[in-house]
């Protein structure tokens, strides 16, 4: 116990010298989480567009105000012929063209039926779909309201709920994305220099001449980080309810110990990569270059998963941010309790587990 | 001249001689290619929904069916009471619940007016508000179906009406890996290259052999020269090897001239790996340089317009974007590579891209001092 402790107040000096690295370590999470907590969202708006519109009449530009006035759309160029769709999207300055046809209003007069042209840049299919949904929509309204409201007979009236995010803001669902993201990767790097450090610097040998155990010099690496990361975790949450106003509905008890569950996860696998590396450049390539993409895209909160190849929807599991991201948002957006996810909480021990374990078994008492 | 030969031979053999950093280099950008962009489906199809009926007639099935017919839902289950279809949306197993009252019938026909009620799953907001309105468009359906059978409403309109069509320019089938392959190809070659850059003059200072470097007659912008070329040729190497498996994997062929990449790519790697070496010319240790360059590169890919769009970004976000030259990276991709974009149209962004490489890297030549 006592060798341990000593091991510990080493580690301990050693990151408390570093006054650099614990400003970027304090500072790295909060920026990040005010940056894309707020800037984060995967809602459409204020998309750039082109208006052709030879008629040039009353009607058409009551159309064209009312499209330009919706948060969706905001009109950048008028063109004058067709050519000049293909110009402004090749130059990238709008994401659609809307083109009227000749004669607009009479047309409408007259009761013929109008037709009106989206022309959407697919380059990004996401945002074509989407602009081209709002835009019908828009026009949709525009035609009711020409109609004028008739009460039909035999109604179906829906009453839509929208539950735990009443005012479907972004920000419930990127910021435990975010959270998980950046608890998961800094971790890991945290620990994932640190053996490798030691090997690089040549004090490693000190160690293992050391009376020790291997465990100890495992355990006694983590805890200084862990003790780190407990105070992010402490500041993320403090700064998603303050700042971010992301109400916590379920136990804070459970929500932060679970938190400390992923921590140790991830320091363990920063542990498992330190031990098999064998310079500080490979360790922190392996956990981010390695596990920036695959965190992001394959945890659910950028896309979602229902939606990927099964192959993929397999490989998944593997993520241990997947996880974590579904915990936090049962217990700090729906309000579950441990009952709810035991699954989550059990395959998270069991993946720390694993890291230790071959951590432990990968740790060389020989250089 | 010669000296800058000498530093690229160094360079070159001590890239060389670290088989670890070699495979991590070119075999991992390469295997999250192949894998990722198959990740990147964002459309709403495949809503789970519960369905609790409490009425049970005919036309309560029948809405099941026109629900369940289009390929947006998919029936979870039959839920018994409204705590079994609660607990469906709680595990995650169901998007939406459509509940129907016991009276939907007899208020439909007598009342003129029946309710029914839909509880949404609206953590991610976007999904859940285009989800309820696919179903609000089939139960829209379903009640003009229903009056044209009781009443012959007559269906055409003799009042005037405005019609949409619309097309989608570029990629027709909305094919979501065109899209997405040229984009992660841009993320992954510059987390490579910015990384390698910003840890490689603080691993020497780390060391102590910036000491024996410091005391040659090499100039400072030699160093910094030497350090910059061996990081650009690889960095080229691995974004060619992303264009051959985007065309062998993926069948993905720019519609531009490829050339036009190239030239703007060599810019761009200028530009990424001047900053790199900027910020390992200001930190002490390879810990530090990799945690400011990682909180670098993920504020640049995250707000870098591949996943969200950079228009609806509060403002802020917005002139982070501008000064992001990820963001014009990945549009300059786009463009060339779907839209067949030449150099002219990408003029804009080749002079800004120009005009960051070259304050990047006369910082970073200014900021390293020969001194310890």
């Amino acid at each position: 116990m006592k060798t341990l402790w000593a091991f510990i107040t080493k580690e301990w000096k050693h990151i408390w010298r570093d006054k650099k690295t614990l400003l970027i370590l304090f500072g790295m999470p909060i920026a990040q989480m005010l940056i894309f907590g707020f800037a984060l969202t995967n809602e459409v708006k204020n998309s750039r567009i082109a208006i052709l519109d030879p008629s040039k009449d009353t009607e058409s530009r009551q159309l064209i105000n009312r499209i330009d006035a919706s948060k969706y759309f905001e009109v950048r160029k008028y063109l004058d012929k067709p050519e000049d769709i293909h110009r402004a999207f090749r130059r990238g300055e709008v994401r659609m063209a809307i083109v009227f046809p000749s004669n607009f209003n009479d047309d409408l007069m007259h009761g013929k039926q109008v037709t009106i042209q989206l022309i959407a840049d697919a380059s990004d299919p996401n945002i074509a779909t989407t602009v081209i949904n709002y835009a019908t929509a828009i026009i949709g309204d525009y035609q009711n309201e020409k109609l004028g409201l008739k009460k039909l007979p035999y109604r179906i009236e829906p009453v839509v709920r929208m539950m735990y995010n009443p005012q479907l803001k972004g920000a419930f669902n990127f910021v435990p994305g975010v959270m998980s993201m950046i608890l998961l990767l800094v971790c890991t790097m945290m620990t994932s220099v640190s053996i490798v450090r030691e090997k690089e610097l040549g004090t490693m040998e000190v160690l293992l001449a050391s009376p020790s155990r291997p465990i100890k010099v495992i355990i006694a690496k983590a805890i200084p980080y862990l003790f780190l990361s407990v105070i992010n975790i402490i500041t993320i949450l403090l700064m998603s309810y303050f700042v971010l106003e992301l109400p916590i509905r379920g136990s804070l008890l459970l929500l932060f110990s679970e938190s400390v569950l992923f921590i140790i996860t991830s320091l363990s696998l920063g542990l498992l990569i330190s031990t098999i590396t064998d310079s500080q450049r490979t360790a922190m390539f392996a956990s981010l270059v390695g596990m920036f993409l695959p965190t992001l895209m394959l945890s659910g909160f950028m896309f979602p998963i229902e939606n990927m190849p099964k192959p993929l929807q397999v490989m998944s599991n593997i993520v241990p941010a997947k996880w974590y991201f579904i915990i936090v948002k049962s217990v700090m957006l729906k309000g579950l309790g441990l009952v709810s996810i035991w699954k989550e909480t059990a395959i998270l021990s069991g993946m720390t587990f694993f890291f230790l374990f071959l951590a432990l078994k990968k740790f060389k008492i020989r250089l | 001249m010669r000296r800058i030969l000498f530093i690229l031979e160094k360079e070159f053999r001590q890239v060389m001689r670290d088989p670890a950093i070699l495979r991590i280099m070119f075999v991992m950008p390469v295997i999250q290619l192949v894998i990722l962009p198959l990740a990147a489906d964002y459309e709403v199809k495949n809503v789970r929904i519960t369905i609790l009926d409490h009425n049970k007639s005919s036309y309560t099935s029948q809405l099941v069916n026109k629900i369940t017919s289009t390929n947006y839902f998919t029936l979870v289950s039959y839920a018994r009471d409204i705590n079994a279809a609660m607990k469906d949306i709680e595990h995650d197993n169901a998007d939406m619940i459509l509940e129907i009252p016991a009276d939907f019938e007899r208020n439909l026909v007598k009342e003129d007016e029946a309710k029914v009620f839909l509880a949404v799953n609206a953590i991610n907001g976007v999904r859940a508000s285009l989800g309820s309105n696919y179903l609000l468009n089939i139960l829209r359906s379903f009640n003009d179906d229903i009056r044209v059978k009781w009443i012959q409403m007559p269906r055409m309109n003799t009042e005037p009406r405005v019609g949409t069509t619309h097309s989608t320019w570029y990629n027709v089938h909305l094919n979501y890996q065109r899209y997405m392959v040229p984009g992660i190809l841009v993320i992954l070659v510059t987390m490579v290259c910015s990384f390698l850059a910003a840890l490689n003059i603080v691993r020497e200072k780390e060391i102590g052999t910036i000491e024996q470097i410091n005391v040659t007659p090499i100039r400072k912008h030699h160093f910094i020269l030497g350090k910059l070329i061996p990081f650009w040729i690889m960095g080229q190497i691995t974004l060619t090897s992303g264009f051959i498996i985007a065309r062998v994997v993926y069948g993905i062929v720019p519609e531009g001239n490829i050339m036009v990449i190239y030239a703007f790519s060599s810019v761009y790697m200028l530009a990424i790996l001047g900053l790199g070496l900027l910020v390992s010319t200001f930190v002490q240790t390879q810990q530090q340089a990799m945690l400011i360059s990682f909180f670098l590169m993920m504020v640049f890919i995250l707000l870098g317009g591949l996943y969200t769009s950079i228009e609806s970004m509060p403002v802020w976000a917005q002139y982070i974007a501008a000064v992001n030259p990820v963001s014009y990276f990945i549009e300059v991709m786009r463009m060339v590579f779907l839209k067949g974009s030449d150099l002219s149209d990408i003029s804009r962004h080749l002079g800004i891209i120009a005009l960051f490489a070259v304050v990047m890297n006369s910082w970073a030549v200014m900021s390293y001092r020969k001194r310890m």
